[in-house]
């Protein structure tokens, strides 16, 4: 795939607060690169509740995007506790969010099958006590 | 409707984006649960809630809406006004609940916005 755009941003597992800077980033410089509205919203909230999944059940992490002529590729990475259950945690309304978490607006269980829905290739590489990873594709040509 | 029709209707206050009162908004949806918003709403318009964070804004911004109304009198933090005006959205503030805020807007012609059950 040929490469225009390479993106790297951190995300910080300590600041609820900022969960969502690094999809704003992404969300811009997509703008900026003139694609579609509809691409743009798809990614803009599938790495969004991906990066509030790092935030909210991981550590924080990483979000890189690389963008091509045909697809958007995004990684998302974490070293935090991994999922158990993929399949148990794929399905709507399957969440462990915290009290916290849940007054705070999230914890329905629906942040990966919406990540799935909005995205045409998903997949989840996770290992217990070691971290999440997943990548997710967009395709625009 | 015009996001000013909708400051009038509630009487509410304009937080971020008074420049932006003409725009037209035809569709609404109201929840605390921003993972539900995120989920169910397939168009863009206006978003009714009692949450207070920076994830409402975002929230909004993500899903390219117009207008976020918070609604029982709760108030904004600056850095959500300041990122409310970065994202080009109306931020505005109700002392009516959602229900009151829901069935003035509806009866007003604001229509449920679009969804789907992920
Ligand atoms: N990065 C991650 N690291 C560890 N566990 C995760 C991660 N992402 C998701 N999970 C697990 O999978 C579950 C389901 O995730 P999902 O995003 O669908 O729902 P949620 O985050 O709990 O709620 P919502 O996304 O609706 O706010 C989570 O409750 C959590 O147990
Ligand atoms: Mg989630």
């Amino acid at each position: 795939m040929s490469e225009l755009v390479k993106l790297h941003y951190d995300v910080d597992g300590n600041d609820f607060a900022a969960a969502g800077e690094a999809s704003m980033k992404i969300k811009k410089e997509l703008r900026n690169l003139g694609f579609p509205q509809d691409i743009i919203r798809r990614i803009a909230i599938a790495v969004y509740e991906g990066e509030i999944n790092m935030v909210i059940h991981a550590d924080g992490g990483t979000a890189d995007v690389s963008v091509g002529l045909d697809e958007i590729d995004i990684t998302l990475a974490d070293k935090g506790p991994g999922i158990p259950d993929v399949e148990k945690a794929m399905q709507k309304g399957w969440s462990t969010a915290s009290e916290e978490v849940r007054s705070a607006g999230f914890g329905a269980g629906m942040g990966l099958p919406n990540m799935k829905k909005n995205t045409d290739e998903m997949e989840i590489e996770t290992e217990v006590g070691v971290g999440t990873t997943i990548h997710m594709k967009v395709y625009v040509a | 409707m015009k996001i000013q029709e909708i400051v009038s209707l509630l009487n509410a206050d304009v937080q971020s984006g008074a420049d932006k009162l003409d725009e037209e908004v035809s569709s609404a949806f109201g929840s605390d649960m921003m993972s539900e918003v995120l989920a169910y709403v397939q168009d863009q318009g206006v978003l009714l809630t009692g949450l207070v964070n920076e994830q409402i804004v975002r929230t909004a911004a993500m899903m390219n809406m117009y207008c976020i109304i918070m609604v029982r009198g709760k108030q904004p933090t600056d850095n959500m006004k300041e990122m409310a005006e970065d994202n080009d959205l109306v931020l505005l503030t109700t002392e009516l609940t959602m229900y009151e805020t829901s069935g003035i807007l509806y009866t007003n012609g604001l229509n449920p916005a679009g969804h789907s059950y992920v």
